[in-house]
Formats: structure tokens, C-alpha cells, sequence
């Protein structure tokens, strides 16, 4: 796995906290939601960035209230095929406006990379190395979008306008 | 129809590229068929039974020549010669091979056509009537909407990888010829009391394993708000759905089980927050996709020229074909004519290379260089001057698409079946030949009258069964193939699932089945016109079922 | 629709392991030395669920080579000749029970 950030492949300043273990004060971690949701005062008054790892069959609403404090919410692609977390980070920017990191981990493959960023994810938990290495040529493969996400591409049927037909 | 642009194009030959690489990947060993199956799937590759299949989408079955002329070329280069309209407005192609397939799409997005979507979970074709544009009881053209929908959902980051397969059909006329309640979601243009227009939302509809017609959630959905609540409605099934049982899947079980209030509730809390944003629809943006639509400069011309008066007099094969495969066009002097892809003892919905370059030629000729997918599979003419009949007739004879047998009981709906299809338990297509074959006498389909039989193969009903007026599933018994037969199915406006009448029957007895049910319904039909389903509304199906059922 | 590849193995006879090639989708058959043919005849035929999951096991890692392979019967005439062992697999192997477009004549023209 290879975390690719910016369309690079980077290292993960995050840990991931067990549900029983402690949480370190000065590290960024993510701990699992039924932990945020327990103890969530005293994670986020943490002065290291908190992230969350949020599944992709609870609703974002529950986790709507916490977004201001944290700096991270990783969502889950248990298998590429389950497509529910696209909807979650559509809901996460759009409507809740979430401006930290947005990451998605598990099946993460390159073919899903520009549905990813479109969504709204800017940090990747790649599974194939491979994969990883080519986020950039994958990305740049891909230059007309129909329909407009939060992502800010124009979509098609605005920028045909005043085109001739 | 709608014509490209160089964003489109644009689109396309990225899709092509893309799957060219994702291709040679499968090929290497670099990509598992595991992972390969939903990428090839989203591009419309089956694996089928003898190969590869691949199914082209027909946006709202609307055809150009250029394109029917390149569905000719891919049968030719790429299949056998042959390809296979299906009961959603696409084309499949049987006997694909996977390392031809990039190829196979370069060329086809040449001239605008790709297989996006047509499998996958993910929004299928949005088919409409194959009419649109052209039939005198429409209120207005649903292929503008259609398009702007399309395009919304091709390629959508957010909904390529739902629960299930989504299906979306269009409707505008007053007698609904798209069976927009057995789609998942179905849409029907109207205008308001104050003359706004907007569409009346329905949604749940399916075939299948438990087969639902789709329920109003909303009335009246201005139609600047179409985009905004289509999404809405996507966003609901894609987090809500079931994932847990294939069979279990498809909107229409989530909102049965949410009951539809409750289904419709959770959609406007979704669509509340979205529906003032970037997707309400400008119309600016209408205009603009509309004006991309080229319609024909029809003539002004009379009704019922004298000349084809005096053909019809002078040949009675013309005249019964007229009867049969001509309907009113909302322009004077002009007629939209029903190709029969239904020959006696032929495959329903086949049409060869030699046939499409042939129909191409007389639609540049008679029909503006447009033809029509219809969803019962045949093709259409939509735009042919009335006085061009008697010469047109003469050509599509001389092809062999001029049956004149629509909508009467050898023109038959049936899926591909075990013949073809990797899902199938039995074969559809001999049955529905050796239908044709039992009513190849024309004066006694003619005394039917309007009959529609569907055949599916397997419980998917992709051959729509379950809205037949005679309705034929096939399943196994023991490594045999059987039938059980419904009547009294439509899939229109008065949309109704069929019943079944009785135990299955084995494949050698359907054919006689059929004729049972006729020759009842023959008895038992209060006045000559009075046809089957009407018959067997007023009667319902025990008489049907005893006569069936006497000797077996 | 159950794959034949979710049914639990139980061996009611002789069988063989079937597929599609990756290339072109063409129906192969498992043979005996780890390969795949075309040809029915070559195909090995095993008659324990134990070795057909050896077979199934082995084809279904060759995911190159072959897509969607499956457990499929087959019958064994007097005289030793292997045929499909139902209508699904016979299709298969003789291709669709119907003539294709090319073969049916076009109606003649003229006529009542």
C-alpha cells in the first residue's frame, strides 16, 4: 500500500489507533468512529491532528457535528465495487463542507482513481504499488466531465455554451 | 438527433484509450479478471455462453445512418455478420473477441456510438419512445431530456458503482409506448395546469425475480429540477440499497421496503440540500443541447397523396403492409413506418449486415438518414413522406423487413436465451420460431389483432414476460426445459404484471399452449375487436387456464 | 442466478472443467497436463469431487489463460465416446440450436 497525496507518492504522518490502545498526544492518528463517537471530547480536544475512519455503511450525519475539529476523515472501499463512500465524500465536501483531508482506503485501484478525486477524496490509500506510481498519468488521461462534482471542473454542457453548435 | 461536438468526441476517445490500456492490463496478467469484470462490464462486455458480448448503446434508440452503417462494419469485421436489437434500444454483438475490442470501439466512437453503460451498476440506457419526436399524441420531444440526463449520468463519479444496474426511461405521450413503469426510475413529460412543464417521477419499477411497476413519488417535478432530483434519488439508492443479495439489489426492493412514502421522504431530504445548486437546470443549457438536435425540413405536403391511394388499390400486399407497419406522423403528408425484424421462423430482433446498409441507404433516402430502435425490436422510419410508401415498401420487402405482422402475435419479443446467454435455463428463440411458424397465416394473425407474446429465457425477463399479453418464462425441471405462461401482462400506461396459469409446460407443448389460448380466446371474445388482453381483463384466466390445462 | 462455480461440489458422474479463453472468448476445455484445448475429446474427465476440485482449483488459478471456469457434466456413451453432459454444454460446445441471420433465406418476394 502507498499512500499518493497531491499525485505523489508520500509518507503517512498519520498512525492508526487500535480502539483499546492509547492515543499518543503529539501524533496525527486516526481512531475508528464507534471510538470518536464514544470519547469524543477528549480526542478532539488533542493538539495533534485527529483523524477518523469512518464506514461506509453509517450515515456522514452522525459525524457532521465532530468535522470542525478534525483534520482527517478516511472512508472505506471494502471492496471497489461497494460505491457507497463516493456518496459519503460528495455529502462530506458538499454539503458539510469538509476541508481536511479526505482519503480513501481499501480496494483503492487505479481505475478508480478520477471517480476518487472527482468525489472529492485528495489522499489515497493505494493497494498496488503500481498503481500508486501512475495516479498522475492516470488523472491527465482525462480531460471532458459531463456532469460537475465539488471538485470545480467545468462540466461539459457549461462549457459548450456559446459554442456553436 | 443529437450531434456530437468536439467535447463529446473528446470524451469518448478518452474512454477508448482508456479501456485500450485497460484491456492490454487483463491481457498481461497485470489485471485480474476480478478486477477486470466491472471495467469490461462498465463498457458493455459480457462473457456469454460461445464469447464475448458486447452491447452499444442507442440513445433513446435513436439512429443515425453513419452509425447503423457502422453497426453494419462491426458485424462484418468484428462478429458474424449479424447483430441483435435488444428490449432496451441497444445492439448486441455475439461473438466478440476481447483483444479486438479496443479496435472494435475506436471505430465506433467515430461516429459518436460507444458500450458506456450498458452494463455495470451503474445508469443504464435511457430509452424513450421509439417515436419521439414524430408521434401526433406527444406532448413534446423527451429526447432533449433524455440527452441532458444522459449525459448527466455517463461517467458519473458518484454512481459507477451502486448497489445494481439502474434504468431510466422517458415518456411524453398520452399512450405510452416506452413501459416506463417497469424501469427503475421513469419519467413522463407533461405540462401543468399552468403550463409549466415537468415530469411526473416514478420509481421502483423492475422484472426480474420479483417484479414491481414503478410508484409515483412525486407528481409534478418541474423541469428545471429533473438533474437535482434524478441525483437526489441516485444518492438514496446508492447508500441505501442492499448489497448483501444480488437478488435483493435494485431500487425497487428498497423502496418496497421502505414503503414509497417513507423512500420518497428520504429522497427530498437529500434533494432539499442540492436542489438550488449547481444542478438546477439552466435553460440556457436546455436550449443549448436542444439546438444540437438536427430535425428534419419536412415539405409541406398533403395527407393520403393520390398516388399511394392508387397503390394501395392496385396491390394488396402493399395495402396489407400499409395497414400493418404505417402510423400517423404529427406532420401532413408524412408517416412513420414499423421495420419488422420478426420474419417467419427467424430470430426476433436480428438483423444482418447487408439488411442495416440496406435500411441505411433507404432512410438517407425516405427518412431524413434517421432510423428508430424500438424496445419490442423492431426498427423504425420515423420521418417517410406518405407519397415515398409504395417505393419504399418494394425495398424493405426485397430485404425482408417488411413482415406485416406488428403487433400481432408472431411479432414476438424474445431475449436471447439459452442459445446465446450465460443466465439463461431455457431457449427462447426456437420457441418464438416455431410461434411464427404455427401463425404464419396472415388473415389469422389479422383476426387476432393486437397480441404481444414475450419470451425470456431465464427469470431476469430480459425479455419482459411479465408484461406480456402472453407471457413465456422459461426455467429447468430437471435438466429439461419448461415453460410457465402468464396472460394479461401490458406495459402501458394501465401497466399490469401477468398471470400465471397454470403448471410449466414442457419446450415441445408451447407453440400448442399458444394455440390453445388463441382458439379460446377466439371463442370467448365478445365482438371481433374486442383483443386478447381485453378478453382476458373482462374474463380474467380461468377459462384460459381450463382450456390450456383439459388434456395436460 | 447461482454460477455453477457457487454450487457445492457434489460429483453425480463424470466431469469435466470448461471456460472461456481470456483472448476471445472461445470455449476451451481442461485437459490433463494443465493446459486448456478447444477440442471436447482431449478435455479430462475425472469422476470425484476430489479431483474436480483439483482440476477446478487449478483452472481457475490459471486466470490468464481462461475466464469463468466451472464444473460441467458430461456422459460417457457405450463405446467410450464423451458427450456434453446437458443442453447448456451442448450449445456450448455445437454452438446455438437455431440457424444464424446469414444462413436463413430471405422471404421471396411476391406471393400472397
Amino acid at each position: 500500500m502507498r499512500l499518493v497525496k497531491s499525485g505523489q507518492v508520500v509518507a503517512d504522518d498519520y498512525i492508526r489507533v487500535g480502539d483499546d490502545a492509547p492515543i499518543p498526544d503529539d501524533v496525527p492518528a486516526i481512531v475508528s468512529a464507534a471510538r470518536l463517537i464514544a470519547e469524543a471530547d477528549a480526542i478532539l480536544r488533542r493538539q495533534a491532528p485527529t483523524g477518523v475512519l469512518w464506514p461506509n455503511s453509517r450515515r456522514v450525519a452522525e459525524l457532521a457535528p465532530h468535522l470542525d475539529r478534525l483534520a482527517l476523515v478516511a472512508l472505506e472501499f471494502p471492496k471497489f465495487r461497494d460505491g457507497r463512500a463516493y456518496s459519503q465524500a460528495r455529502l462530506l465536501r458538499e454539503t458539510y463542507e469538509f476541508r481536511g483531508e479526505l482519503r480513501a482506503t481499501g480496494d483503492v485501484l487505479r481505475d478508480q482513481f478520477m471517480f476518487l478525486l472527482r468525489a472529492g477524496f485528495d489522499a489515497f490509500e493505494v493497494k498496488k504499488d503500481a498503481d500508486a506510481a501512475v495516479f498522475a498519468s492516470e488523472i491527465a488521461r482525462h480531460s471532458v466531465f459531463y456532469q460537475p462534482t465539488g471538485d470545480g471542473r467545468v462540466a461539459a454542457s457549461r462549457a459548450r455554451l456559446g459554442r456553436p453548435a | 438527433m443529437y450531434v456530437y461536438d468536439d467535447l463529446d468526441r473528446t470524451l469518448l476517445a478518452e474512454r477508448v484509450s482508456e479501456f485500450r490500456g485497460q484491456v492490454a492490463r487483463r491481457l498481461s496478467g497485470e489485471l485480474t479478471e476480478d478486477e477486470f469484470k466491472p471495467l469490461r462490464l462498465m463498457n458493455g462486455v459480457y462473457l456469454q455462453l460461445h464469447a464475448y458480448m458486447l452491447r452499444i448503446a442507442i440513445p433513446y434508440g435513436t439512429l443515425s445512418t453513419p452509425q447503423l452503417r457502422m453497426l453494419a462494419h462491426i458485424a462484418r469485421r468484428y462478429d458474424r455478420g449479424y447483430g441483435h436489437f435488444t428490449t432496451r434500444q441497444n445492439i448486441q454483438f455475439h461473438w466478440i473477441k476481447l483483444e479486438e475490442l479496443p479496435d472494435a470501439m475506436a471505430d465506433l466512437a467515430g461516429v459518436g456510438m460507444h458500450g458506456m453503460q450498458t452494463s455495470g451498476n451503474n445508469v443504464r440506457n435511457i430509452t424513450t419512445d421509439q417515436w419521439a419526436g414524430v408521434a401526433p399524441d406527444e406532448i413534446e420531444d423527451p429526447r432533449v431530456w433524455a440527452e441532458l440526463i444522459r449525459q448527466h449520468v455517463t461517467l458519473h463519479p458518484e454512481f459507477s458503482f451502486m448497489p445494481r444496474k439502474f434504468k431510466i426511461a422517458v415518456g411524453s405521450s398520452s399512450h405510452d409506448r416506452a413501459a416506463l413503469r417497469i424501469h427503475d426510475m421513469a419519467l413522463r413529460l407533461y405540462r401543468n395546469d399552468a403550463g409549466e412543464a415537468g415530469f411526473e417521477v416514478m420509481v421502483g419499477g423492475g422484472l426480474g425475480r420479483t417484479p414491481y411497476l414503478a410508484l409515483t413519488i412525486r407528481p409534478f417535478l418541474p423541469a428545471r429540477d429533473v438533474l437535482s432530483y434524478v441525483e437526489a434519488v441516485l444518492r438514496t439508492y446508492n447508500q441505501f440499497g442492499r448489497r448483501d443479495n444480488i437478488w435483493k439489489a435494485r431500487i425497487k426492493i428498497l423502496v418496497h421496503e421502505l414503503g414509497p412514502e417513507a423512500f420518497a421522504k428520504e429522497v427530498d431530504a437529500e434533494w432539499q440540500s442540492i436542489k438550488d445548486g449547481a444542478l438546477v437546470l439552466d435553460p440556457a443549457v436546455v436550449t443549448d443541447i436542444g439546438s444540437r438536435f438536427r430535425y428534419p425540413q419536412y415539405e409541406r405536403l398533403e395527407d393520403s397523396p393520390a398516388e399511394l391511394a392508387r397503390a394501395r388499390a392496385a396491390d394488396r400486399r402493399f395495402d396489407t403492409w400499409v395497414n400493418s407497419a404505417v402510423s400517423n406522423h404529427k406532420v401532413s403528408g408524412y408517416a412513420i413506418v414499423t421495420l419488422s425484424l420478426k420474419p417467419e421462423g427467424g430470430t426476433p430482433g436480428d438483423a444482418t449486415a447487408e439488411q442495416m446498409d440496406a435500411i441505411a441507404d433507404l432512410a438517407d433516402r425516405y427518412s431524413f438518414g434517421e432510423v428508430r430502435v424500438g424496445h419490442e425490436q423492431n426498427l423504425a422510419l420515423p420521418h417517410v413522406a406518405q407519397r415515398d410508401l409504395p417505393a419504399l415498401w418494394r425495398a424493405l420487402d426485397k430485404i425482408g423487413v417488411a413482415t406485416p405482422t406488428i403487433g400481432l402475435v408472431s411479432d414476438i419479443i424474445a431475449c436471447p436465451g439459452l442459445d446465446y446467454c450465460s443466465l439463461a435455463n431455457a431457449r427462447s428463440i426456437p420457441v418464438a420460431q416455431e410461434i411464427t411458424r404455427r401463425f404464419h397465416n396472415l388473415d389469422l394473425a389479422r383476426d387476432l389483432g393486437r397480441l404481444h407474446i414475450n419470451i425470456s429465457g431465464c427469470i431476469n425477463a430480459c425479455g419482459h414476460h411479465h408484461v406480456g399479453h402472453i407471457g413465456i418464462l422459461g426455467v429447468e425441471k430437471n435438466g429439461e426445459e419448461f415453460y410457465q405462461i402468464t396472460i394479461g401482462g401490458r406495459a402501458d400506461e394501465e401497466a399490469r404484471l401477468g398471470i400465471l396459469i397454470g403448471p410449466a409446460v414442457p419446450y415441445a407443448e408451447v407453440a400448442d399452449v399458444v394455440e390453445d389460448i388463441v382458439e379460446a380466446y377466439l371463442e370467448l371474445r365478445a365482438r371481433p375487436d374486442e383483443i386478447f388482453l381485453e378478453t382476458v381483463e373482462r374474463l380474467g384466466v380461468e377459462p384460459f387456464k381450463e382450456r390450456v390445462y383439459a388434456t395436460r | 442466478m447461482t454460477s455453477p462455480l457457487d454450487k457445492k461440489l457434489k460429483i453425480k458422474g463424470p466431469v469435466l472443467i470448461t471456460a472461456n479463453r481470456v483472448g476471445d472468448g472461445a470455449v476451451i476445455y481442461r485437459t490433463g497436463e494443465g493446459g486448456w484445448t478447444t477440442q471436447f475429446e482431449r478435455a479430462a474427465v475425472v469422476t470425484t469431487a476430489p479431483a474436480a476440485i483439483e482440476l477446478l482449483d487449478a483452472a481457475v488459478a490459471d486466470d490468464l489463460g481462461a475466464v469463468g471456469a466451472y464444473v460441467a457434466p458430461v456422459r460417457l456413451e457405450d463405446g467410450g465416446k464423451l458427450r456434453p453432459g446437458n443442453l447448456r454444454e451442448r450449445i456450448r460446445l455445437a454452438g446455438p440450436t437455431i440457424d444464424l441471420p446469414l444462413m436463413a433465406a430471405i422471404p421471396a418476394v411476391g406471393g400472397p
